[in-house]
């Protein structure tokens, strides 16, 4: 059995950034189906009426919170974001090992802009909802 | 020589009997999510979070609950394709990996239940 060959495996590659976004998207996939989990959790604390929801949201709004959900919203902007990566190499295109480690930078960078942008956005709502008034 | 039988061939749907079935749907639930959860993020920045109020009148308006629905059912069967996957990759005893992939059907249908229950409540009521 001991001499029978082996497939190559992880250790035996170069390392390279597109292996870790490669994993990240199964990462992200896994909070995101988690996050999906919260999505209903919140869902049946509005159905269920107002003191259901004001503790969801209270549970939601603790500073715990709020810093899991700043990384979940990367998480989920860069499953978003890979996903159609990977549905663009489903057509073919793009796997070329250059065009494949452009277009994970791009995902990178456009997944860390449009995380700030959410978070500032949502600062900026929870700020209208505290004072009454745009900042 | 090939050893498939010709009614294997033409059925095409391989050696764990689901041809690219798991594949495709992952595909097609994928698309599908693209515009539903950019519309759904999008549309809930802007909406008064905190109050109960609000939150209901807006999810309960009728396209916004169809949306909703349509958001939980295809991120429940996109999220069930993709734990099992993970699940298939990385357990390999027969008995634990049986066991979370139904536990993972199980809780994916509840969720998606529940979900759906709870934007109906909210529209119907």
């Amino acid at each position: 059995m001991n001499q029978r060959p082996l497939s190559p495996h992880l250790g035996v590659y170069k390392f390279m950034y597109t292996m870790s976004l490669s994993i990240l998207h199964r990462i992200t996939g896994c909070a995101a189906s988690f996050g999906f989990l919260v999505f209903v959790w919140w869902l049946m604390a509005l159905a269920s009426g107002p003191a259901a929801y004001a503790s969801a949201m209270s549970c939601l709004g603790s500073p715990f919170a709020k810093l899991l959900l700043v990384g979940f919203t990367f998480s989920f902007v860069y499953h978003f974001c890979n996903g159609i990566r990977h549905l663009v190499w489903d057509t073919g295109r793009g796997l070329e090992r250059a065009q494949a480690r452009r277009s994970g930078l791009v995902v990178i960078v456009v997944s860390l802009l449009l995380t700030s942008a959410a978070v500032w956005f949502g600062c900026r709502a929870i700020d209208v909802l505290s004072t009454g008034v745009a900042p | 020589m090939s050893l498939r039988t010709p009614l294997s061939r033409v059925i095409g749907r391989g050696s764990a009997g689901e041809g690219v079935g798991h594949w495709w749907i992952q595909r097609v639930t994928a698309i599908a999510l693209l515009p539903l959860t950019a519309w759904f993020v999008i549309s809930l920045l802007g909406q008064s979070l905190q109050s109960y109020d609000a939150m209901r009148g807006w999810l309960g308006q009728p396209w916004v609950a169809v949306l909703t629905i349509l958001l939980v059912f295809t991120l429940a069967w996109h999220s069930r394709l993709g734990v099992q996957v993970v699940v298939e990759d990385y357990v390999h005893g027969k008995g634990a990996k049986t066991t979370l992939l139904l536990l993972s059907t199980f809780v994916h249908i509840g969720a998606a239940v529940a979900g759906i229950f709870a934007i109906l409540a909210l529209a119907l009521s």
